[in-house]
């Protein structure tokens, strides 16, 4: 059954690439393209390309490795015991008392990685988010655990003192205006219905919006055949707001992600998704 | 012209401290800074100076993009005392090149090569030409602009010195200050202002 799911994921990926030609040869009609990616993204869903990256991510969980040579199975805890993946994911942004820190899920794997298994922290931050057609593993490890919360709730405890205050810190964040263009967060997704080109930006401060900005990451992404994850997706807009670069796995990223999940809470998580 | 900027603000802080209530979120205002502050390194153009906040920011950051209106009105004013306007005072140029412009999305982010030229990244933004569908919502439809507010010496004026700082007319408008940061010069300027109002350009058809 496995097996049946992820060779039509490969039938997928290779009419993936033929779309994503075709979309490039008509850049011109966007609205067409648009069209055509939200067909194409139905027709994939029960086909998930995503779930290749969850296999991966499976085998890099299970396997013992780095310098300490333990597997991230026996000595990482997401938030609910070592080991433990199901429904981790929906909780997270969570405070965790070993790192006295809030943590993503991405920051947290990577944690694991560098206190259990004995990598640094500057390997992993050196290529961190997928580029041409080469994936991370730190991507595919998210993946695997994004993929355990599949249809469960996003729930980021705000009763939490401690995620109370990187959640309000976030908001803040996503306030602040600076650099050449005078833009912030909420320049581009502070209100309902607006849209950068053909590209519809989410309101990060409604429930609806923020839905829309947590669901289907991490995301595969149709050119390249990468998977993405929801801290790269924070980098690249800091890059389009003209800020300088965010240091990865930094606060500022895990702020940002506690305000929009948080902001979606209750909403049902699908796994993860597929992005253009 | 910074010095300018830098005095109105300093002018402009300390009355407000006194005009507003302290706000509500202001220590996570401090603590969101203070994260920014630590956790961006520079890359290609975009270095880290590019975190701190100039007066205008500032006052917007502080007030929720709301400053009180004389606060508003005296850093307009020194946002529009800065415009440098063309030396032949001709206003409008060639609406075809204003069209490219307005077309491109290119400057200043960490990919970009730094310099010139910089794109208008109107169409981001605003609806301009009909012949362009995918434009963005963010400002307001630009469609058939001239059409509807004329082609005097006025206008003219004003959607120049709008492109050139936008600020200048509306402190805290999310539209960029395209001349003030010197992503356009005075000659591009004058294309888009063309792009805009002449009668030629395909807004107005
Ligand atoms: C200059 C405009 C701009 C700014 C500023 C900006 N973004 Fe974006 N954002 C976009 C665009 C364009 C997209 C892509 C939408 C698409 O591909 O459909 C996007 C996508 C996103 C998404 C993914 C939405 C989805 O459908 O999955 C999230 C989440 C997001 N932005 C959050 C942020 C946050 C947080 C910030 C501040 C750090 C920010 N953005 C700053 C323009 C911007
Ligand atoms: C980030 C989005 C953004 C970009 C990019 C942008 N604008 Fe704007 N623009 C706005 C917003 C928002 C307004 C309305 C608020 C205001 O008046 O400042 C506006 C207002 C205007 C107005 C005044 C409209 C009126 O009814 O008086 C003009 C003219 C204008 N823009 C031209 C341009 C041109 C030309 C460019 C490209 C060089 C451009 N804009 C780029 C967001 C943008």
């Amino acid at each position: 059954m496995r097996k049946f799911r992820i060779m039509s994921a490969l039938c997928a990926l290779t009419s993936a690439g033929v779309f994503a030609a075709h979309v490039q040869a008509q850049e011109v009609d966007h609205a067409k393209a648009d069209a055509e990616f939200a067909k194409f993204r139905a027709e994939m869903e029960d086909s998930n390309p995503a779930e290749l990256f969850e296999l991966k991510g499976e085998e890099l969980w299970k396997a013992k490795r780095g310098p300490n040579n333990v597997s991230l199975a026996e000595s990482c805890d997401l938030g609910l015991g070592v080991g433990k993946l199901d429904g981790a994911y929906v909780l997270m942004p969570r405070y965790f008392k070993d790192a006295d820190a809030v943590m993503d899920a991405e920051r947290r794997v990577v944690w694991c990685m560098t206190e259990k298994q004995g990598f640094k922290f500057d390997d992993i931050a050196k290529k961190p988010f997928a580029s041409g057609n080469y994936t991370p593993e730190i991507t595919s490890l998210v993946t695997y655990v994004a993929g355990h919360s599949r249809n469960k709730q996003f729930a980021v405890n705000l009763k939490d003192p401690k995620v109370r205050e990187i959640y309000e810190t976030g908001k803040e964040i996503a306030n602040y205006r600076a650099g050449p263009y005078d833009f912030s967060c909420n320049t581009c997704h502070g209100s309902d219905g607006k849209r950068i080109r053909m590209q519809n930006l989410p309101n990060i401060g409604s429930k609806e919006g923020a839905t829309k900005s947590v669901m289907g990451w991490p995301g595969y992404r149709m050119t390249g055949g990468v998977m993405l994850t929801h801290q790269w997706r924070m980098n690249d807009c800091f890059r389009q707001q003209r800020f300088p670069e965010p240091k990865y796995a930094s606060d500022t990223i895990t702020a940002l992600l506690t305000y929009m999940t948080a902001n979606a809470n209750g909403v049902m998580y699908k796994g993860p998704g597929i992005k253009r | 012209m910074t010095k300018k900027i830098i005095l109105a603000t300093l002018v402009a802080v300390p009355f407000m401290a006194a005009a507003l209530p302290a706000q509500a979120d202001g220590a996570y205002r401090a603590k969101a800074v203070a994260m920014i502050q630590k956790d961006f390194k520079p890359r290609g153009q975009a270095s880290l100076d590019r975190l701190a906040e100039d007066g205008v920011q500032a006052i917007c950051n502080r007030t929720g993009n709301n400053p009180p209106a004389e606060i508003a009105k005296m850093l307009e004013a020194d946002q529009m005392a800065a415009v440098v306007y063309p030396a032949d005072g001709q206003l409008m140029g060639d609406w075809k090149k204003g069209e490219k412009l307005a077309q491109s999305g290119k400057g200043f982010t960490w990919k970009d090569k730094p310099g010139l030229p910089v794109g208008g990244n109107c169409y981001n933004c605003h609806q301009i030409s009909p012949k362009e569908q995918a434009y963005g919502t963010v400002g307001p439809s630009l469609l058939h602009f001239g059409k509807l507010r004329g082609n005097t010496a006025e206008t003219q004026k004003y959607v120049y010195s709008k492109i050139y700082n936008a600020k200048a007319h509306n402190l805290c408008s999310e539209m960029p200050r395209f001349g003030r940061i010197e992503a356009l010069g005075t000659n591009q300027i004058k294309d888009l202002v063309a792009l805009l109002l002449d009668p030629e350009s395909p807004v107005n058809k």
